[in-house]
């Protein structure tokens, strides 16, 4: 407990970090409150206020549907969490279980797994995402299974490494030495070594995640209409450039407000965990 | 030397095949048949037999995955299903436009990230280290499409000062937009590494005993300091170069730049398959050697990194 209070002193001490906090409560609960504070009446199609600019009753605007632009983007904020919150919690799992066995196991088992992960970063990453896209059928759930699936490499090779540190340390060694099961040893006294770092990992993987969401979204590879999502906002607002700048400007802010409080929050979190650990940046 | 430059190729020789098969199966799992979206809507069945023959799509997978390699490895990356042209022209046609953004991005953000990275490292202390160290931050998540629509309206619809989008034949003009805009991810990276390489460096005892014996701040800064604090920028450099290739599939398309990016977003609105694949596995490959090259550039300065990895 006093760890945490202590994790907790440090963390809120980061001022920029717990302004990240702060920004992204008011953006999570704002998609969790999207039914409250932006009504489904708001977001219906009204042709007669199309393309209104941002007012005290459209506080970004309508699009070219008369749609109020405001509850699109809060609703569009509960599609992009939810897509990456499940798709980075599939990656965590995956790359869990791999780097656990790669790194406990070692040998043969291990080479395969990291030769599946040099496999996947071979790839630049948004590429490996779009050609994949552009064959399965497109839609929410197919586009977290990607994205998840996709996500596993970063996090089974750090997993794995901090095992096999973990494993050379005394108190492991004497644990297993004395004939403790595999199973509590690596629940017990392995696994929640590795928490902190997948922590940090989690929450700064997620702010790419969503905009790798985003961006296919963006390109017509992600979230498919009706489903309201901020990088298809985007793309749609860009023909209306010229007489109606909301309909880029607004969504383009809230994605990167997301993004890059999630990183601060990360960021922090590193700090927060151990001052000394060094940040090996996730490949993007 | 010799040693540790096989070893590395070696290395990526099981990587490659990964990717082939990677890409064969990307394909392989496409929903439908793909010789349906090829003859269209006017078909019959001694067309879609013949096509099905000319592509192999008769055979069993194994034999496919075998012809598909042997035809990779000789360059064949198949015919457009659209235009009939071979794929690897439309390669050679497009990619160094998409190489001529990269690398006045590259140039962009190893420039300006270094001078970022430097500045506020010798101002950690004061606001504008501060101020530089969030911007770069921000920089990191700032959407790609995003920014560029935001220049794209700033420049060319506010100020109208540079064009919106285009080729132009390659002419400066054209060029500044989008590769502004591709560099910016890369150069937040860099500065936030520069930055944390210069106060490194700065602790070390040769910049001590620089110091020592009188040598001016800038003769410091400038031989000892900045050459040894850009080895790590080398490897940012080497690893965002898959984000400079990836990042060419949004930036071109805002921009409309005919490069490879655009090509392969074109590509995917016509559901034609052969330019997808090989144009990624292109770059996938490409991005490889790239990566390669950054690992010999190591082992050229830091004969430690040679040997090191050996037990492994």
């Amino acid at each position: 407990m006093s760890e945490l209070k202590s994790f907790y002193g440090r963390f809120s001490r980061n001022r920029i970090a717990f302004s990240g906090l702060i920004v992204l409560t008011i953006i999570v609960t704002g998609g969790l409150l999207a039914d409250i504070i932006a009504p489904a009446d708001k977001g219906r199609i009204d042709l007669e206020h199309s393309l209104e600019a941002p007012s005290l009753k459209h506080p970004f605007g309508t699009d070219s549907f008369g749609r109020d632009l405001f509850s699109r983007v809060t609703h569009g904020s509960r599609v992009s969490l939810t897509v990456g919150f499940v798709a980075r919690t599939i990656s965590i799992i995956i790359g869990l279980v791999m780097g656990l066995i790669s790194g406990f196991y070692g040998g043969k088992i291990d080479s395969v797994i990291m030769r599946l992960a040099d496999i996947t970063f071979a790839f630049p990453t948004l590429l490996l995402l779009v050609a994949i896209m552009a064959v399965v059928a497109p839609g929410i759930s197919t586009l977290i299974a990607v994205l998840g699936v996709v996500g596993w490499a970063a996090i089974a090779r750090l997993v794995r490494a901090q095992v096999m540190t973990i494993r050379k340390r005394q108190y492991v060694q004497a644990a297993e030495s004395s004939g403790i099961g595999t199973f509590s040893l690596v629940f017990r006294h392995i696994l929640p070594q590795c928490i902190s770092p997948v922590i940090v990992v989690y929450t700064m993987g997620l702010g790419m995640t969503i905009m790798a969401e985003s961006s296919l979204s963006f390109l017509g590879l992600g979230v498919q209409p009706p489903s309201p999502s901020w990088g298809r906002m985007i793309s749609d607002g860009i023909i209306f450039m010229r007489s109606a700048w909301w309909l880029t400007i607004f969504p383009g802010i809230i994605l990167s407000l997301t993004v890059s409080s999630l990183n601060l929050v990360g960021d922090g979190f590193r700090d927060a965990f151990d001052p000394k650990y060094v940040y090996t940046k996730e490949k993007d | 030397m010799l040693k540790f430059v096989t070893r590395r190729v070696a290395q990526l020789v099981p990587i490659l095949f990964g990717v082939i098969s990677v890409t064969f199966l990307i394909m392989y799992i496409i929903p439908g048949d793909p010789v349906l979206s090829l003859v269209g809507e006017r078909y019959d069945d001694e067309t879609i037999g013949r096509i099905r023959e000319e592509l192999g799509l008769n055979k069993p997978l194994p034999i496919q995955y075998v012809d598909y390699i042997g035809k990779v490895i000789r360059l064949d990356f198949g015919r457009s299903f659209v235009t009939g042209r071979p794929v690897i022209e439309s390669i050679k046609e497009y990619f160094p436009r998409t190489l001529l953004l990269a690398f006045s991005s590259m140039l962009i953000a190893v420039v300006a990230g270094v001078i970022i990275g430097a500045i506020s490292s010798l101002n950690r202390f004061k606001w504008l280290g501060r101020a530089l160290m969030s911007f770069s931050l921000v920089g990191v998540s700032i959407p790609v499409f995003w920014l560029g629509l935001l220049l794209i309206y700033l420049f060319a619809i506010k100020l109208s000062i540079l064009p919106p989008s285009g080729y132009g034949n390659g002419s400066l003009r054209y060029l500044i937009l989008p590769a502004v805009t591709l560099s910016f991810a890369s150069m937040a990276t860099v500065a936030r590494v520069s930055r944390a390489s210069f106060l490194d460096i700065a602790s070390e005892d040769f910049i001590r005993t620089a110091r020592a014996k009188g040598l001016n701040e800038f003769v410091v800064f400038g031989k000892h300091l900045f050459r040894n604090a850009l080895i790590p920028v080398i490897t940012i450099v080497g690893t965002d170069f898959g984000s400079y290739l990836g990042g060419s599939v949004l930036t071109e398309s805002i921009f409309g730049w005919p490069g490879l990016g655009r090509h392969i977003v074109q590509a995917i609105l016509k559901r034609d398959f052969p330019v997808i694949q090989g144009a990624v596995l292109f770059m996938a490959v490409l991005f490889m050697l790239v990566n390669l090259m950054v690992d010999l550039s190591y082992g050229f300065i830091d004969p430690r990194i040679r040997v090191a990895g050996k037990e492994e």
